[in-house]
């Protein structure tokens, strides 16, 4: 059988792309096509007083107003994603989720009041200036160390504080590990947010044809079936009368994922309305304010150790900004408390977290998902430690690893999907000892940073460790059909972002069927075509999908197995499927194509005997027990320029370990990709907002996203580890590249600096908080 | 509504008639007005580059320009390189070198670096990184349409292209 799991294949889905023929939710064009707009808040938190959409309505052009007040009863706030964790004793959590349109109070700049549905999108957004809104400002809760503070503004009135949720989390006794250290370590942490920056803004058409009486919705989501599960339920439809498609999508990284965005139901329940198509597409200025971002966190954290740096023991008291609704759940800060603990040995350790209200747009997952947050934390007390101890910063890693025969290793707390954390396997020094040869590591220390600190140049080197939990359940389902003519078709429920599903999955599937992968036709986030499954998030995609893909296409080889014996009166086992075709091995003549053989299998005449099945089709699903985790090593040359503070990134090593790999070719552009929205996270990406909750750089042009000037040549190395969880062996990648970026930084730029007490113990990072954090040290 | 001024442009060398409001912007002309979806809007104001076409062979950003101002120009979108069976050079070579994910930027990508190709391809690395510095990607790194470009221009010398 050709091997074709683990080849760089070039992608199946590239001439559409590459030719502006691909469809994306903007190219959808029908007729009688309406457009919508929405009036969003200039205030962060303002109680709504009236709203006057009259002279909207008298606009030529104009086909409705709605505001909160027409929808009625089908006004509700969205359903939350993720419940709270049942499985923690003395949780509190305090679900309050996101609305359609503001009916009392505004809790976000951004949040939308009313949408125009006119016949062009540029009458549509002349008639929200002849709206006229009355709104009283209230302070707003933007800091979220102040959030808790009594006399902070409440952003949900109801509550008695603007606590979300609240947990502590422990393992083993933190106290009693204090107690016995020879080093302490403590800490305050910040990370900011940064956007997720798909490239594509997300947008919308809904139909609902009112003599068919079915709904279609055309969505930039990566969850395209909870989305139809949800529109139906909301409605009172029938999940039959649903079809929610993603076509392509213009990249995801996270948001595309929030259920339910408020557009999504408005324009659903617009076009129930008007039994009209209505199409609304975000501009950028709206992805700033009213896509969902991710980030913000402050630790206070302290690092028990010996004076021979093993890590005693470790406690993690954090804040994490929930923004203003948390439908989302835990998700995001239960993976900063995993990732805290790392790839290492860490005995004792405990996380207070508290989750809090504020005026700012939702956080839910961005690329990282709050792994970037937990590996920022235990890295940088890593550095630190090693530096008070006089160890290599490379040394201290290897001497708290978790040893490669601890394997599946339970860390007691819990997950984000409410299960114990377990890492099912791992092999950590082998991936950093292969990044340290890469970059050459002893070299650089021994002799080429002396020398060129000898002239005066500041260049650094770092190395951090990470894991990355993925390929969560709970499942994914592949159906897979021999159509007459020999191509194999192949549906599944997870929606595409350019993660490669259309030739990674192909490649799982044309591996058992003995087709060319340019033959295997994939669709993909249709409902229409398969209707069972969750959606492409936490990286679980080549775990979970793929292998339904392979349970799908085995049952298939088992179907064409049976078929052709038969026919070519030959044991099974004497079989293969190549090229197309089922030949008895060493006879070529005693041979039939997968297009006769379906064709057999589906008669026209005949009788099908009972019990049997038509065609020659399967689906299938897998569910992991529990996700599989990834880890690496990544490593880092810098120069700084002392003047400017400004960066350069001379070397970047990655190696990465995702047990099996599909596709290297698709992986390594995984984690490119990765890296550089790391290296954006580390050192360009931050929105500012002011004391009023206004977002102060809304824009590409002030909201920085790498380049390729800023993206340097990234090596990448692999090992393979393959995941005992599943059949191929496989662990997600898709966030990996950029959860360890910004620790990295930090240590390289220490590095290169190099004078005692210099610390970066806050990201993102840029050339003028860097520039303030040294000279400003100096001027004291 | 404002009054309708007629616009004539030659797009993908072909003539194209219609009467436009004059505050449309050229990329929504050229998507919804001529139905060719292949160039991306990404932040319509000039910084992303996705909507990036070429205007009388210069890569510029349809999203920074009104329809009435392309009255009487020769425009080219992505829709005029190659087709799905016969791929343009540059085309084919990102398709080799995985320059794609998600596919949103690549026809910005592809119509801003064109140009600096046809006009010589014997490009330095500078060359090419200066020719992509107007385009944001947020899915590759860079690292692969970098090859990409290279590989392309490298086929160019090589076939005479320029």
């Amino acid at each position: 059988m050709a091997r074709l799991i683990g080849k760089p294949l070039k992608r199946n889905e590239d001439p559409r792309l590459l030719t502006g023929q691909a469809l994306f939710v903007d190219d959808v064009e029908l007729p009688g096509m309406l457009h919508a707009a929405f009036l969003r808040s200039d205030y962060a938190h303002a109680r709504l007083k009236g709203i006057d959409v009259s002279a909207a309505l008298e606009r030529e052009g104009v086909v409705a107003v709605y505001t909160a007040e027409d929808m009625g009863d089908d006004w509700a706030p969205g359903p939350p994603l993720v419940i709270p964790p049942p499985t923690i004793e003395e949780v509190t959590f305090n679900t309050r989720t996101q609305v359609p349109l503001v009916k009392e109070k505004v809790r976000h700049a951004g949040e939308p009041l009313a949408v125009v549905i006119a016949e062009s999108r540029y009458i549509a957004e002349d008639a929200l200036d002849d709206i006229v809104v009355d709104l009283e400002p209230l302070p707003a809760v933007v800091d979220i160390e102040r959030a808790l503070d009594a006399d902070a503004a409440l952003v949900h009135d109801d509550l008695e504080s603007n606590l979300a949720a609240h947990l502590v989390q422990t393992k083993g006794g933190y106290q009693s590990a204090r107690e016995q250290a020879d080093l302490i370590i403590k800490r305050r942490i910040v990370m900011d947010r940064g956007i997720a920056g798909a490239m594509e803004n997300r947008g919308i058409v809904a139909y609902w044809d009112n003599k068919q009486q079915y709904l279609t919705v055309w969505d930039t989501t990566q969850s395209p079936i909870p989305i139809r599960n949800g529109l139906a339920g909301m409605f009172g439809l029938s999940e039959h009368q649903v079809r929610v498609i993603a076509p392509f999508v213009g990249g995801g990284f996270g948001p595309k994922i929030m259920m339910f965005y408020p557009e999504e139901v408005v324009l659903t329940w617009a076009t129930l309305k008007l039994a009209l198509p209505i199409k609304w597409i975000e501009d950028r200025r709206e992805n700033f304010y009213a896509t969902t971002q991710e980030r913000g966190q402050v630790h206070e954290v302290e690092m028990a150790l010996t004076e021979d740096g093993r890590i005693l023991g470790l406690k993690d008291d954090f804040i994490h900004d929930s923004g203003a609704y948390d439908p989302y759940g835990l998700t995001i800060p239960l993976n900063t408390q995993c990732h805290v603990l790392g790839p290492y040995d860490i005995p004792n350790f405990s996380s207070e977290l508290h989750v809090v209200f504020t005026n700012k747009t939702l956080t839910t997952p961005v690329r990282g998902a709050g792994r970037p947050h937990g590996v920022f934390v235990v890295e940088r007390l890593l550095d630190i430690a090693a530096r008070e101890l006089g160890i290599d910063p490379s040394e201290i890693r290897r001497r708290n690893y978790l040893p490669n025969d601890v394997f599946p290793y339970d860390n007691v707390i819990i997950d984000q999907a409410f299960a114990n954390f377990i890492i099912d396997s791992g092999d950590y020094l082998p991936a950093m000892e292969k990044a340290l040869d890469m970059i050459g590591y002893k070299d650089f220390i021994e002799n080429e940073q002396p020398r060129l600190r000898a002239e005066g140049r500041r260049v650094g080197i770092g190395v951090v460790s990470f894991i990355e939990t993925t390929g969560v359940g709970p499942y994914e389902g592949a159906r897979v059909t021999i159509e007459s003519s020999g191509d194999v078709s192949v549906a599944t429920g997870v929606g595409t972002q350019g993660q490669g599903h259309f030739t990674s999955f192909a490649q799982v599937v044309a591996e058992h069927l003995g087709v060319k992968v340019s033959d295997v036709h994939m669709v993909t986030g249709d409902t229409a075509q398969f209707h069972w499954g969750t959606g492409t998030f936490a990286s679980r995609g080549a775990v979970v999908a793929a292998n339904a893909m392979n349970a799908a296409s085995s049952i298939v080889r088992k179907k064409i197995l049976e078929l052709a014996s038969e026919l070519l009166d030959a044991p099974e086992d004497e079989l293969e499927i190549e090229d197309g075709e089922v030949r008895v091995a060493d006879v070529p003549r005693m041979s039939i194509s997968l297009g006769e053989l379906a064709q057999k299998a589906n008669p026209l005449r005949g009788a099908v005997e009972p019990g049997t099945e038509p065609g020659l089709e399967a689906t299938a699903y897998f569910g992991p027990n529990y996700g599989a985790t990834a880890f690496g090593t990544h490593a880092m040359i810098v120069e700084v320029d002392p003047e400017t503070m400004n960066v350069e990134i001379r070397r970047y090593v990655v190696v990465e370990d995702c047990g099996t790999v599909l596709n290297p070719l698709i992986l390594d552009g995984q984690v490119h990709g990765g890296v550089a929205h790391g290296i954006g996270n580390a050192f360009y990406e931050q929105l500012f907002f002011d004391d009023n909750g206004q977002l102060l750089n809304a824009s590409f042009a002030d909201y920085l996203i790498p380049t390729s000037a800023e993206v340097p040549t990234i090596e990448v190395g692999h090992t393979v580890t393959p995941s005992p969880l599943n059949p191929l062996g496989s662990k997600g990648a898709g966030e990996a590249g950029a959860i360890p970026v910004p620790a990295l930084m930090a240590q390289a730029i220490e590095n290169a600096i190099g004078e005692a007490g210099f610390e970066i113990l806050e990201s993102p990072m840029s050339p003028l908080k860097l520039f303030n954090l040294y000279y400003g040290d100096k001027e004291q | 509504m404002s009054e309708l001024i007629e616009v004539t442009v030659n797009v993908n060398s072909e003539e194209y008639r219609r009467s436009v409001e004059p505050r449309m912007l050229l990329s929504d002309f050229i998507r919804h007005e001529l139905s060719l979806s292949g160039t991306h809007v990404g932040c319509e104001q000039g910084v992303c580059g996705a909507c990036t076409i070429q205007l009388d062979g210069a890569a510029v950003r349809s999203c920074l320009m009104f329809a009435v101002q392309a009255d009487g120009h020769q425009i080219r979108t992505v829709e005029d390189l190659g087709t799905m069976d016969e791929l343009h050079t540059l085309q084919e070579a990102f398709w080799e070198a995985h320059g794609l994910q998600c596919g949103f930027c690549t026809p910005g990508f592809l119509m801003s670096i064109l140009p600096v190709l046809e006009e010589n391809p014997e490009v330095s690395e500078e060359t090419i990184q200066r020719a992509m510095e107007g385009n944001l990607c947020r899915c590759t790194g860079y690292q692969h349409i970098r090859d990409a470009v290279k590989q392309a221009a490298e086929k160019m010398v090589a076939g005479g292209e320029a």
